[in-house]
């Protein structure tokens, strides 16, 4: 049984006031969270050091206007420690980046919700904020899965986070408002909230998840009904890739793509006039900007099976391609094929770098 | 001689061979006088974990009609363990080719030690046979891609 900590205040209060306890018994020396830039709503990610700063976070608050994992990596590793309020998946994100050395867990307490998805930036930056997040939360307490998220959120079986420290219980908390239930899963967990609060024995309510992996799992499977996989090979991926301008927005959000000189970006990618000459001759026309096919193919041989199906690569495309749902799935075989699942344990390597002598025997005709 | 068929479809192949051990074999193969099929083209790696996957899509995107990667036996590599990590690559890549359903069977992994020059013949000659059953790469089809 997991150690559980419950206070009296609406989930979003209660994790500032557990910030501020952290921060003002110096237990940490800053904390990384979300908050409100201005009065109009806009987010970002701030790395907070003095306890008046909280008055501005929000947490909980279910947008993403970055993945936190490539932030993470620029405040690790830390002598001082830290508090960060993270995604299940911005999580997931950081440790498969610990694996490719870009960050550190070391004097990092990650505190982190059982997630009901992302409102994508461009709705939320839209739309009326109060009216969003209402109803977002209404079908959160509820267990249901919001209609506003991102569809790969909807479509995500990792809610739960996998490796925090402090779970805040947020899917299916119908007291969400007034209460809320702290899962201190680590050692570090119980001692640096002591004083806090009351502790006691309880988890998560395994019932109320169950129910809502099933949702997801449904979604799931309708997510990748809706982009034709199977079909029609190359002519399928021109129908879902063709829109691409090759802006290579995508990698550049993306929490594992961290190479400061991507290949695609370098010399071996500079136009050759005379390749253009050879392809003209032979088909009678050149794609422009070209490689754009190419560069996607590529990304998932390179990295996806380490995608954590975040979908900030969908929400930042300028023509639409819904590149985290193909990602996904593509992302979900190759992993498979090692057993692997990505942001699971920061201890495995990565697939590519390690190896059974005995596997793929079937391989190598 | 005969004149080629203009209509015969001529794949081509290309061929990334370990140095240690499938260049070796085709070596012998050559000295052996064993036919072997004209449509590969071999580039010489020190390794086959050498092999990207940005390589095998640079000559897939410029429209070769099949990809040989050939190596040394697993447990037999020059360096040690190197195939093993080409292995867990080819695997990869062709788990991607398979789910996004680009003909998978373009792509060939085998694995040929120095002293095998008849079987670096004979898997020359029907990994050729099957690229021209399978007919051009769609690639060099549309100006799409």
């Amino acid at each position: 049984m997991s150690k559980m900590l419950t206070t009296d205040h609406g989930a979003d209060k209660s994790v500032v006031d557990l910030l501020r306890f952290l921060l003002d018994t110096e237990k940490v020396s800053g904390v990384l969270t979300l908050r409100k830039t201005n009065t109009s709503g806009s987010l970002d990610y701030g790395l907070l050091t003095r306890s008046q700063e909280l008055d501005r976070a929000v947490p909980l608050m279910p947008v993403m206007p970055a993945n936190a994992a490539q932030s993470l990596s620029l405040i690790t590793p830390t002598q001082k420690p830290i508090a960060v309020v993270v995604k299940p998946c911005e999580l997931r994100g950081f440790v498969e980046r610990i694996k490719r050395e870009q960050g550190s867990l070391d004097n990092v307490l990650t505190l982190s919700p059982t997630c009901g998805g992302v409102i994508p930036l461009d709705t939320y930056i839209k739309k009326s904020k109060d009216n969003l997040t209402k109803d977002y939360y209404k079908q959160v307490k509820a267990g249901e899965i919001p209609e506003s998220i991102r569809p790969t959120c909807k479509a995500c079986e990792y809610f739960v986070p996998m490796t925090a420290d402090i779970t805040v219980s947020v899917v299916g908390e119908q007291n969400l408002d007034s209460k809320c239930r702290f899962i201190l899963n680590s050692d570090k967990a119980v001692s640096m909230t002591e004083g806090f609060g009351s502790v006691e024995n309880g988890d998560l309510d395994a019932k109320i998840l169950d129910d809502h992996l099933k949702k997801r799992e449904k979604e799931k499977k309708a997510l990748f009904e809706s982009i034709k996989f199977k079909q029609d090979g190359l002519d399928g991926m021109i129908d879902v890739f063709g829109k691409c301008i090759g802006c290579h927005g995508c990698s550049r959000v993306c929490p594992i793509c961290y190479c400061l000189l991507c290949d695609f970006e370098s010399r071996n990618f500079d136009q050759n006039v005379s390749l253009f000459e050879k392809e003209l001759e032979q088909k009678g026309a050149l794609r422009l900007p070209p490689d754009t096919l190419f560069f996607h193919l590529g990304r998932m041989s390179h990295m996806s099976f380490s995608c954590v199906g975040c979908g900030q690569c969908t929400d930042v495309c300028p023509a639409d391609i819904p590149v985290a749902s193909v990602f996904k799935k593509i992302g979900e075989n190759t992993a498979a094929l090692f057993d692997y699942v990505p942001g699971k344990d920061v201890n495995e390597d990565i697939p590519v770098l390690v190896f059974k002598e005995e596997e793929f025997k079937e391989l190598g005709e | 001689m005969d004149k080629p068929n203009q209509n015969e479809f001529k794949p081509k192949i290309v061929g990334f061979l370990c140095n240690w051990c499938t260049y070796a074999a085709a070596d012998l193969a050559g000295s052996s006088k064993m036919e072997i099929d004209s449509a590969l083209t071999v580039i010489r790696v020190m390794c086959s974990s050498r092999v990207d996957p940005n390589l095998i899509l640079t000559i897939y995107f410029n429209g070769a009609d099949g990809i040989l990667i050939a190596g040394c036996h697993p447990g037999d590599c020059h360096y040690g363990k190197g195939n093993y990590f080409t292995r867990r690559r080819y695997a990869q890549m062709k788990q991607v080719f398979e789910t996004l359903n680009l003909d998978p069977g373009r792509l060939q992994l085998s694995w040929i030690s120095a002293a095998e020059g008849n079987r670096y013949a004979e898997v020359v000659n029907a990994f050729t046979e099957k690229i021209t059953a399978l007919g051009p790469n769609p690639i060099n089809q549309s100006s799409l891609f």
